[in-house]
């Protein structure tokens, strides 16, 4: 890690300390911004932004894009909210279901129309974007309930605002710690065993410690009482389902011939080709995952939302989410970024709508705050890469 | 610098097969790949007629010829990229038909094109084992990966690549080459073809990739090498094969070229200083 950092490479440490930074900043401005309610919500906010800008990652490593993928995300909410209440009483698994395919199946489209007919994403989506908002509102309205349908039904309705109990949050939060450390701790150990490079003593401590901190902090927010009038505490299930998210994306990437070929054809197309990769499988795959993750985001949005409505900005939500996988370090010409950029850039993003908002700043400050994170995040990190040998 | 000549009994007039006397593994077996008659046109273009070429284990055969011979197109079909228009491919002895390029990697042909088809975001190991990743349990074995990856590299001399978990692109040219070249080792190939594998490289990486060429064919590995560079191919070659506008015009142990006749043959299709041996009718 250390030769990374020499060579131009610090990661994800600018955008971190960008981050603390913004924290200080907020709560030096209002003191609210810290309290245990707020950042649990900033937390929930974050998790849309995370959840959709993985859906981006996985395009954006093969140097495409998926502009519609806020629309993806609304229609998917859309369909497991109207199917499991208004006159449908569809099952919540089968609801969930039902919005999932669907969302895999317009990712499909967009794969089937680039890959088959060799147009270039970014139209492709383009046009899916107007036309999915189109089938949003055309189907939110054809239920005949004002253009908003509201959520009623317990299981959409606790993925954001039901929790863990205090004791399955630590539960969850020391597992996973300990699940990390272990296998980090692991994977150090064999490889020095068999005398290859491994990662100097200091700098695993450094990363567990971090590790620990971080959930300790987490478990601790999240388990105080940020109800005002009845007690509510405990991590909210959204924060699970981004964790269980980011850890079988973080897994396929790395650990999976798929990833594998992912990053290859992000890297050089033509030289997977040769290699006897099977390049436009990959990248059908690729844009059903993306299909997929939106979907899985549409659920969050649309618990938080307590419902859907024919007016939601999916074309901000989208642009969000990109600007998230950018900003935590995704590169938009293909073959470089990590499942964790979303994680760190989705807070980001959320850090600054939440922050804004609580001192009273409207969308104007908002957007323009957002274009000059985004710039600078680029810009940092072009001019550290410019001096490194890493291409892209 | 030089290797010794074939010695033997090449008297002048040898029509096409000479056959390959000391040197390498089953030299004494029929040549390893045997092309007859290959065709290939595109459309009203004829880039390959009737070219007859024999590549022999165990020794470095190099392919020269102007720009447009026909060289590069000779070398995708027998790695499989284009399937010849007519002709026939023998591979030790047995007909073969060359499809994709995976038939021609299945039967021991590895290919390193001009532009080397590396992934320049992956590190070396990643690249090496590109297609074709171990598994443990489905996850990918880095470990064992790495091992052989170190090993390959050891074994064939190249000892300027600090750490294979640095990215190629971060890698200069000699060593990207090298890695290249170390990939279609480790499949283990039995005819290796690179296409000008010093087109872009300076002095000492170009030595690099010649003592790289030298130590395959120790090996036993049969190479076969496009170069516009005379030079390196008197440095390195058994066997010279020229092309000209299609036709492969002359072939024979380099014993019976210098460079004066080499370069009339690639200019003018013949030279009266070497035999020119036609195994093809015109």
């Amino acid at each position: 890690m250390m030769t990374r950092f020499r060579r131009g490479d610090s990661g994800m440490i600018p955008i971190v300390a960008g981050l603390i930074i913004m924290g200080i900043y907020f709560e030096a401005r209002s003191s609210a911004f810290l309290s245990v309610g707020n950042l649990t919500n900033l937390a929930i906010q974050a998790s849309i932004f995370v959840i959709l800008g993985m859906a981006e990652i996985w395009l954006l490593l093969l140097g495409e894009i998926d502009l519609s993928a806020g629309y993806t995300a609304g229609l998917g909410g859309a369909v497991a909210v109207i199917l499991v209440d208004l006159q449908f009483h569809w099952p919540w698994y089968a609801a969930i279901g039902a919005a999932l395919v669907v969302s895999v199946a317009i990712g499909a489209l967009w794969g089937a129309l680039v890959i088959g007919l060799r147009l270039p994403s970014f139209i492709v989506t383009l046009a899916g974007q107007f036309g999915l908002e189109g089938c949003l509102i055309w189907v939110v309205d054809s239920q005949g309930t004002g253009g908003t349908i509201s959520v009623h039904e317990s299981v959409l309705y606790n993925i954001v605002y039901g929790n863990l109990t205090p004791l399955f949050t630590w539960i969850f939060i020391v597992g996973t710690v300990v699940l990390m450390t272990f296998s980090m701790v692991r994977k150090n150990a064999s490889r020095s065993a068999q005398d290859l490079e491994s990662q100097p003593a200091l700098i695993l401590a450094i990363k567990i410690a971090a590790m620990v901190v971080a959930g300790g902090i987490a478990g601790w927010v999240f388990n105080s009482n940020r109800g005002t009038f009845t007690k509510l505490d405990g991590m909210p299930y959204a924060i699970v389902v981004v964790g269980g998210v980011l850890a079988i994306y973080t897994f396929i990437l790395n650990k999976t011939k798929a990833g594998r070929y992912i990053y290859a054809i992000g890297g050089n197309a033509e030289a997977a080709r040769r290699s006897g990769i099977a390049v436009n499988r990959y990248r059908l795959l690729a844009f059903m995952l993306t299909g997929l993750t939106a979907g899985i985001a549409g659920l969050v949005y649309v618990s938080q939302l307590n419902g859907i409505s024919d007016g939601i900005q999916g074309g901000t939500l989208v642009l969000y989410a990109v600007a998230s996988a950018v900003i935590g370090g995704t590169s938009l010409f293909g073959g470089r970024g990590k499942m964790m950029h979303a994680l760190i850039g989705g807070f980001v993003i959320a850090t600054i709508y939440n922050g804004l908002a609580l001192l009273q700043f409207g969308a104007a400050q908002q957007y323009i705050a957002t274009a000059l994170v985004l710039l600078a995040a680029v810009t940092i990190d072009s001019l550290a890469r410019r001096g490194s040998t890493i291409v892209k | 610098m030089d290797h010794t000549p074939e010695n033997n009994s090449l008297a002048s007039s040898e029509v096409g097969n000479s056959e390959p006397v000391g040197s390498g593994v089953g030299s004494s077996e029929p040549m390893l790949l045997s092309l007859h008659g290959i065709t290939k046109s595109f459309g009203a273009v004829q880039a390959l007629q009737h070219v007859d070429l024999d590549i022999p284990n165990g020794q470095v055969t190099a392919l020269i010829g102007d720009n447009g011979a026909g060289k590069s197109t000779l070398i995708k079909t027998i790695s499989g990229i284009w399937a010849p228009t007519s002709g026939t491919m023998r591979w030790k002895g047995k007909d073969v038909h060359i499809h994709t390029p995976r038939d021609a990697t299945q039967l021991g042909i590895a290919t390193v094109y001009q532009d080397l088809a590396l992934c320049d975001n992956l590190d070396i190991v990643q690249n090496m084992y590109l297609g074709r990743e171990e598994t443990k349990v489905g996850v990918l074995d880095e470990i064992t990966m790495e091992l052989a990856t170190k090993q390959t590299l050891k074994d064939l001399s190249v000892s300027t690549v600090k750490s294979v978990r640095q990215t190629v692109g971060s890698l200069s040219g000699g060593q990207r080459q090298a890695v290249a070249v170390a990939r279609a080792v480790m499949r283990e190939s039995e005819l290796v073809i690179l296409d000008e594998p010093t087109a872009a490289l300076g002095v000492s990486q170009t030595a690099q990739v010649l003592e790289l060429i030298r130590t395959l064919s120790k090996r036993g590995i049969a190479v076969l090498v496009i170069s516009h560079n005379l030079n390196d191919v008197f440095e390195v070659a058994d066997r010279i094969a020229v092309m000209y506008l299609g036709n492969l015009v002359s072939h024979g142990p380099i014993a019976n070229y210098d460079r004066n006749s080499a370069v009339e043959m690639i200019t003018t299709g013949k030279s009266d200083r070497v035999p020119s041996s036609f195994a093809s009718s015109n």
